[in-house]
C-alpha cells in the first residue's frame, strides 16, 4: 500500500499554486491535509502525477463573519471549526456541532474544510451542509475567480464541478441559520456516514416553517436534497407530525433506488435521522 | 522514476537532513531512513492510529503524511518520550494499569495522550474517551489505555502496586519493540507477491515482462520457477483420509481458487518499486463459477467428519420436547495490529538461514522450512521477535513464509516481505463462518438428554496448516460444561472460493457456544423454565466429576477433571449484579428503551501440543536467562515465565532476562497456542528452575565446602544457613565454577539447565458471560452497555494479565458478534479489505468488561495448577449477546446469526411495523 509516483511542489502563494496546476494539466492534483487524498493513494485509486501543495497557504487558512455571511478559508481545519463557534457567528452552530463527526481528533485536526469539499465524497459532513445552507464555493483559476452554487458543485461520486487548474479558495455560508441540525448514523465513531441528513429552516412569527433545506448524504453519488418534501413542509408548523410527513415523503423518494435489505436499513435511517434533525433544528439552537 | 528532495526535519530535538522520495510517507521516513521504528504501520490508511507522531506539536497519522510535506517541521515520536531510558508518568501509568499488551499499537495512544496533556493537562473524561476512541488496538479492549491516560492525567500516586509491571513493557513503551519490520539486513531485497484478483479461475498466461524491464527489479517469479512440493503442510490432526488434494500450493500453478491467491513474486530493491511491478505482471484467466456458499446447489463436502458416544437416536425417541435451532456464525477473523511480515538472511558459506517474524510455533515451522528447503533443520535459526497479536492467525506457515527464505537462498541475498493491511485481509486465515442445525432432545423437567449436531464448516479455498482442527474442535467441544448421555456430531467441511480459514482466540468453541447456548434458550422458553435454571439442571455436578467423553480435541479425549460450575455461576451472577441488570432492563424497557440482558456458559480448552522446553542460563553478571519454546505474542508469556523462576529461585525480576522463540537457544519447543504457554512453558520454567536450583547448591557446595542440605538459596545468592558471611552470589557462583572447575567435577561447563515438561493432559477452564444491551429501534444498531465475564482460571500466575487477557478477549468476541465480518460479492470478491470496510471495535463500542476471577478448580495435570487464559473472554460473546438482543426485543430465539449488524436486525424488526 503505497502510493504510486508523483512529483511534489510546494507552493507559497496561491498565484503560485494556480500556475502549477495550470502547467501540470489535468492528473495534477492539489494537496493540503491530505487526509482523504492520501489513503485513496495508498490505494492507489487515487494517481495523480503531480501534488501541488498548498497546506502552506496562510492566506487560506481563515475563518471569518462578513457582514451577514461566513467566510470559511479552504484551508481551515475541521477541528478550528469545530473549537471556533465563537468565530463562526451567531446563528452557525451547526458547523461546530457537526464537526465532531468527522473522524477523529487527528483527522479533524490536519484535514481541511476545502479539501472535504474538493473531495466531494456524497456523505461527507460539509458537502451536506453546504447544500442544505446554500452555500456558495468560491473558485479560483489563473483567469480569476467564479462562484459555485453548492447545488451545482457536487457533480458525482468523488466529482465536483472544479476545473483540474482550478483551486477551491474560500467557501461562503450567505446568512446565519440558527434553525439547522445535522445528524447522521454510522457503525462506528467517527465512521463514514451510512446515512446523514442535514436540515435548515426559517421560522416565521405564527412558527411556521420557511425556507426550508433537507439534504441527504449516503443515499446517491451526490449529496441530494428532496425539494418536495422541503414543498411540504413550506408554511406548515413546525410540529412533529408536519416533519414526519415531510421525513416520510423523503425516505419514499429517495428510498425507490434503495432495492435491498440494505436500502430498508437507508430509507428508515433517513425517516428517523430527519425527523430528528428537523425536531433539532426547529428547536433552535441549543441552550 | 523517482522525484527526490532533500528535507530538513527536526526529530525529537535532533536535526536531520533526508533524501526523500516524493512519495515516501512521514512514517517511512522515520522508521526505515531514521531508523526510528517505535513509530508502527498498523493499516497505511489512516484508520488505526499506531503511526501517530507530533507534527510541530499535532497528533497526525504518519502514514498520511508524505516525508516531503514535513519539511521544516518538529517531529516528535515514541522514542522522545523518556527521558535517558526513565519511563514518563505516562508510559509507567500504561505499564501500571494494563494499557499494553502487544505494544504495537502502544506508541500511537502515547503519541496521542502526550499532546491532550500538554494540551489540557486536566482533560474530562469525555475528552479522553473521545481520545482512547480515534486509534484500535486489538489486545487490551481499551480499558487499561482509559485508566492509564486517567491515571496520568490525575498524576494518580504509583506507589504500592501490588504487581511489578510487565518484563514486557519498558522496551515496548519506549519504541524499542523487535518487531519484524523493524528488522532491516544490509543489502535486502523487498519482496512483493501478485494475487489472484478472480475467485475461482485458471490461469491461461501470466506475463511478467513490462515487470521485469523496471529499474530496481530484481526478479519475478511465478509457480514454474517454483520446485515441486512446495505446497503448505497441515501442523495439526486429525488426518482423515488423503488430504493432499486440498492442500494449498506456496504459488498458484493451473488454477487460483480465491482472491487474493498468490500466483507469483516480484523480487525488488525497495518495496515501493516492488508494488509498481506487481501492479504490471498481467495474469490473464479463464474464469470459472466460483462457489461461495457451502449452501449452494451442488455443492459437496470434502471431508465429513463424525464425532459422538451413546445412543442419540433412542434419546430423541424418548425424548418430551425436541428443540432445534439452525443457526450461522459470520466469517471473521483475529487480524492483529501488525500485519505478518518475514526477514530471511541467507549465509552461503556457513550454509545456514537466519529468519526473523515467524513468531507462534517456531520449531515447527523450523522444520517445515527445512523439509521444504532442502535443509537440515539444523542450518535454520527462527530469531525471537515481538509480535503485534497473534490471536491464532500469525506465524503458521503460510506461502508467504516459503516464498521470503526460498529467494533469500536462490538470489543469496536477504529477503524482507511485511504484508500491507489490504492484503493481510484477503491473505491471513479467515475463521468462524459455520453454519448449523442442532437439535436438543429434553425431558420435561429440562434435562438435556442427548445433541444431534450438523455443521456445515465453510473452510474457504485450502486447508492449511490447522487442516481440520477447527471442525473437529467445534465437534469435540459443543457439549460443553452439561451432562448429556448421548451425542451425534456430523460437521461437513466445505472448500469455498474464499479466503482459507483456520483458527482464531476460541476457534470452534465460539460457533459453538453459540449454537448451544440459543438451543438452550429456546428450549427455556418452550418449556417455559427460567434460562438459568435449566443450565444449573444440566451442568456437571462435582461428584459427576472426572467426567470422561469419548469425542477427541487436540487428539485427546476430553476429560473435564476439576470444576465447580454451579459455584461459578453463582458467584458471578451475585458480583456482577445480574438481578439488578434484569431488573434495570425491564424498567427501563418499560419507559419504551429496548434494553435486555443476556447469558451464556461456556467451557474452554487449554494446552495440548506434548511438551514444551525451558532453559536457564546463569549469566557471567549473575544474572538469569530463561529461554523457551513458547513465543511473545504480546499475551505476557515473558512476564509470566520470569515470575516463575523468581518464585522458584527468590530472584528480583529485574534479574531475569527472558527469550521466547529463538530456535538456537532451546532445541525443540512447541509454541504459543491453544492458550498452552503459561500450562506449558509456565511448567517447564519452573521445572528447570527447580533443576537449576539443585544445580546451583551442588557448585556452591563444593566452593563452600559445606553440605548442600544445609545452604540457603535466596535474593540471588547462596549461603551456609546461619552464616551471612559465606554468602557467594549467582555471580560468583558463575565465575567460580568455570569451564575448568566443572571438568573437574565431571561437570558440562556453564551454569545452565534445560528441562522439558511433557505430557500434560488437556485442562478446561469455564466461565460465564453476561451482557446488557441496548438496540436502537432507528437503526437496528446494538450497543453493548454492560459486559461481565466470569472465569475459572485454576491458578493465576500473574492475575493481572489474566484480567488483561479476560477483557482483550471480550472486546475482540464483541467485535465478532456486532462490527465485524469478511463479506463477498456474488462472484467472490471480497468486500472487507481496508479498515474502512472490515469494522474493528474502537473504545466507543467496547463497555468496561467487569470479572469474576476465581481460581477454584486447580488444574491437576500441571503442576502450577494452571488453566489457560487466553480465550475465555472471547468464547461465550455472541451466544451472551445474542440472549440480550432477544431480551432486549422481548422476542426470544430471534437472532440466529452473527454478527448481529444493524441490516438483520432491520429484518427483525420490519416485522413489527
Amino acid at each position: 500500500m503505497k502510493p504510486a509516483p508523483f512529483a511534489y511542489h510546494r507552493v507559497h502563494s496561491v498565484e503560485a499554486a494556480l500556475e502549477r496546476l495550470h502547467e501540470l494539466g489535468e492528473e495534477a492534483k492539489p494537496i493540503a491535509g491530505g487526509q482523504s487524498l492520501a489513503p485513496l493513494m495508498a490505494f492507489r485509486l487515487a494517481r495523480p502525477t503531480a501534488l501541488v501543495d498548498i497546506s502552506r497557504l496562510a492566506e487560506l487558512a481563515h475563518l471569518a463573519r462578513v457582514g451577514d455571511e461566513l467566510r470559511v478559508g479552504a484551508l481551515t481545519r475541521h477541528a478550528t471549526v469545530e473549537s471556533g463557534a465563537a468565530q463562526c457567528g451567531e446563528g452557525f452552530e451547526v458547523l461546530s456541532r457537526s464537526a465532531r463527526f468527522i473522524g477523529h481528533g487527528p483527522i479533524r485536526r490536519r484535514g481541511t474544510f476545502g479539501g472535504s469539499l474538493a473531495h466531494g465524497d456524497p456523505s461527507a459532513e460539509w458537502c451536506l451542509l453546504a447544500l442544505a445552507l446554500d452555500a456558495v464555493v468560491i473558485a479560483r483559476d489563473r483567469a480569476g475567480e467564479r462562484a459555485i452554487d453548492a447545488g451545482d458543485f457536487f457533480t458525482g461520486y468523488f466529482s465536483t464541478a472544479l476545473a483540474p487548474d482550478e483551486l477551491l479558495v474560500e467557501v461562503r455560508f450567505p446568512r446565519p441559520r440558527p434553525h439547522s441540525s445535522l445528524k447522521e448514523f454510522s457503525r462506528r465513531r467517527g465512521d463514514f456516514a451510512l446515512v446523514g441528513v442535514a436540515v435548515a429552516l426559517d421560522l416565521d412569527r405564527a412558527g411556521r416553517c420557511e425556507d426550508v433545506r433537507i439534504a441527504f448524504g449516503g443515499v446517491d453519488d451526490v449529496p441530494v436534497r428532496v425539494a418536495a418534501a422541503e414543498r411540504l413542509l413550506e408554511g406548515e408548523p413546525a410540529e412533529a407530525d408536519a416533519f414526519r410527513a415531510a421525513a416520510e415523503l423523503c425516505g419514499a423518494e429517495l428510498g425507490r433506488g434503495l432495492g435491498d435489505e440494505d436500502g430498508r436499513l437507508k430509507r428508515r435511517l433517513m425517516v428517523e435521522l430527519s425527523v430528528e434533525a428537523l425536531g433539532e433544528a426547529s428547536a433552535g439552537v441549543p441552550g | 522514476m523517482s522525484d527526490l528532495h532533500l528535507i530538513a526535519i527536526t526529530v525529537n530535538g535532533e536535526a536531520h537532513e533526508v533524501a526523500v522520495d516524493s512519495r515516501r510517507t512521514l512514517a517511512d521516513v522515520l522508521r526505515h531512513d531514521l531508523r526510528l521504528t517505535g513509530t508502527h504501520l498498523g493499516c497505511e490508511h489512516g484508520v488505526c492510529g499506531a503511526c501517530t507522531v507530533l507534527l510541530d506539536g499535532s497528533p497526525v497519522r504518519s502514514c498520511l503524511v508524505f516525508g516531503v510535506q514535513a519539511d521544516g517541521m518538529e517531529v516528535e515520536t515514541v522514542e522522545g518520550l523518556a527521558d535517558d531510558g526513565t519511563l514518563g508518568p505516562l508510559q509507567q501509568a500504561f505499564s501500571e494499569e494494563g494499557g499494553l499488551q502487544c505494544g504495537f499499537c502502544t506508541p500511537g495512544f502515547l503519541m496521542l495522550g502526550t499532546a491532550l496533556l500538554r494540551e489540557h493537562p486536566d482533560p474530562t473524561e469525555e475528552e479522553i474517551d473521545d481520545l482512547v476512541a480515534a486509534n484500535l488496538c486489538r489486545c487490551t479492549g481499551y480499558a487499561g489505555i482509559r485508566r492509564a491516560l486517567l491515571k496520568a492525567a490525575r498524576g494518580g500516586a504509583t506507589e504500592g502496586w501490588p504487581e511489578p509491571a510487565r518484563v514486557e513493557d519498558p522496551r515496548l513503551l519506549t519504541g524499542g519493540g523487535r518487531f519484524v519490520d523493524d528488522v532491516d539486513r544490509a543489502g535486502q531485497l523487498w519482496m512483493r507477491v501478485v494475487r489472484a484478483d478472480l475467485a475461482a479461475a485458471e490461469i491461461v498466461e501470466i506475463d511478467a515482462e513490462a515487470a521485469r524491464q523496471m529499474e530496481g527489479v530484481v526478479a519475478v517469479l511465478d509457480a514454474t520457477s517454483l520446485p515441486d512440493g512446495f505446497v503448505i503442510p497441515i501442523r495439526l490432526g486429525p488426518y482423515e483420509g488423503d488430504l493432499t488434494p486440498f492442500l494449498q500450493p506456496v504459488l498458484a500453478g493451473a488454477e487460483v481458487r480465491y482472491v487474493g491467491e498468490p500466483v507469483a513474486v516480484v523480487v525488488a530493491e525497495d518495496p515501493y518499486v516492488a508494488e509498481d511491478a506487481a501492479e504490471r505482471v498481467v495474469t490473464r484467466y479463464a474464469p470459472r463459477e466460483p462457489l461461495l456458499d457451502s449452501a449452494q446447489h451442488g455443492a459437496e463436502p470434502a471431508v465429513t467428519l463424525r464425532r459422538g458416544f451413546g445412543d442419540a437416536d433412542a434419546a430423541f425417541a424418548a425424548a418430551d420436547l425436541v428443540v432445534e435451532v439452525d443457526v450461522r456464525v459470520g466469517r471473521h477473523s483475529a487480524v492483529p495490529l501488525e500485519t505478518r511480515g518475514l526477514v530471511a538472511d541467507w549465509d552461503t558459506q556457513a550454509r545456514h538461514l537466519t529468519v526473523w517474524g515467524a513468531t507462534k510455533v517456531p520449531h515447527f515451522n523450523r522444520g517445515a522450512l527445512a523439509r521444504l528447503l532442502g535443509l537440515g533443520a539444523e542450518e535454520i535459526t527462527i530469531r525471537a521477535s515481538d509480535a503485534g497479536g497473534g490471536f491464532g492467525v500469525r506465524g503458521e506457515l503460510y506461502p508467504e513464509d516459503v516464498l521470503v527464505t526460498w529467494l533469500a537462498m536462490r538470489f543469496e541475498r536477504p529477503v524482507k516481505w511485511i504484508e500491507d493491511r489490504s492484503e493481510h485481509l484477503v491473505a491471513t486465515n479467515h475463521s468462524r463462518e459455520q453454519s448449523r442445525r442442532l437439535e436438543g432432545a429434553f425431558r420435561e423437567d429440562g434435562s438435556l438428554l442427548a445433541v444431534r449436531d450438523r455443521v456445515r464448516h465453510d473452510n474457504g479455498a485450502y486447508l492449511r496448516t490447522h487442516g481440520l482442527l477447527v471442525p473437529e474442535m467445534t465437534l469435540g467441544m459443543l457439549l460443553g460444561p452439561y451432562r448429556v448421555d448421548g451425542y451425534d456430531g456430523e460437521a461437513q467441511v466445505f472448500l469455498t472460493n474464499k479466503t482459507p480459514a483456520g483458527t482464531y482466540r476460541a476457534p470452534g468453541r465460539y460457533e459453538a457456544t453459540f449454537a448451544r447456548e440459543r438451543l438452550l434458550d429456546k428450549a427455556a422458553a418452550a418449556l417455559g423454565m427460567d434460562p438459568i435454571a435449566l443450565r444449573r439442571r444440566n451442568l456437571l455436578k462435582a461428584r459427576e466429576l472426572p467426567h470422561h467423553r469419548p469425542v477427541p480435541v487436540l487428539g485427546h479425549e476430553v476429560v473435564i477433571d476439576d470444576a465447580d460450575f454451579a459455584g461459578l455461576l453463582a458467584e458471578t451472577l451475585k458480583e456482577s449484579n445480574w438481578s439488578g441488570w434484569k431488573k434495570e432492563a425491564a424498567k427501563l424497557r418499560g419507559e419504551g428503551r429496548a434494553i435486555g440482558v443476556g447469558f451464556a456458559y461456556f467451557l474452554e480448552k487449554s494446552g495440548g501440543g506434548g511438551f514444551e522446553t525451558a532453559r536457564i542460563d546463569v549469566l557471567a553478571d549473575g544474572r538469569l536467562r530463561v529461554s523457551s519454546g513458547a513465543t511473545s505474542l504480546g499475551q505476557g508469556v515473558e512476564t509470566v515465565l520470569a515470575e516463575v523462576v523468581c518464585r522458584e529461585l527468590d530472584v528480583a525480576r529485574a534479574d531475569v532476562a527472558v527469550v521466547a522463540g529463538d530456535t538456537d537457544l532451546v532445541e525443540a519447543g512447541g509454541g504459543s497456542w491453544a492458550s498452552r504457554s503459561t500450562v506449558y512453558a509456565g511448567s517447564a520454567a519452573q521445572k528447570a528452575a527447580q533443576e537449576l536450583r539443585a544445580l546451583l547448591l551442588e557448585v556452591a557446595s563444593e566452593l563452600l565446602e559445606a553440605d548442600a542440605r544445609d545452604l540457603e538459596l535466596g535474593a540471588g545468592a547462596v549461603e551456609v544457613r546461619g552464616s551471612p558471611s559465606s554468602r557467594i552470589s549467582f555471580a560468583e557462583l558463575a565465575a567460580r565454577s568455570d569451564a575448568l572447575a566443572n571438568g573437574r567435577h565431571g561437570r558440562p561447563p556453564g551454569l545452565s539447565v534445560t528441562a522439558t515438561f511433557t505430557d500434560a493432559p488437556m485442562t478446561y477452564p469455564y466461565g460465564v458471560h453476561l451482557a446488557q444491551v441496548e438496540v436502537d429501534r432507528r437503526s437496528g444498531a446494538v450497543s453493548v452497555l454492560r459486559y461481565h465475564v466470569g472465569y475459572d482460571v485454576g491458578t493465576a500466575i500473574s492475575p493481572r494479565q489474566v484480567e488483561g487477557q479476560l477483557v482483550g478477549g471480550a472486546a475482540q468476541g464483541i467485535g465478532g458478534a456486532l462490527l465485524e465480518e469478511f463479506t463477498y460479492d456474488e462472484l467472490g470478491q471480497p468486500q472487507s479489505t481496508t479498515f474502512i470496510d472490515y469494522l474493528l471495535p474502537t473504545a466507543a463500542e467496547v463497555p468496561d468488561v467487569t470479572l469474576t476471577l476465581l481460581e477454584r478448580g486447580r488444574a491437576k495435570g500441571n503442576p502450577l495448577g494452571a488453566k489457560g487464559a487466553g480465550e475465555g473472554g472471547t468464547t461465550a460473546c455472541g451466544a451472551a449477546i445474542a440472549a440480550a438482543v432477544d431480551d432486549a426485543l422481548q422476542r426470544p430465539g430471534a437472532i440466529l446469526e452473527l454478527p448481529i449488524t444493524p441490516t438483520r436486525v432491520m429484518r427483525l424488526l420490519a416485522g413489527e411495523e
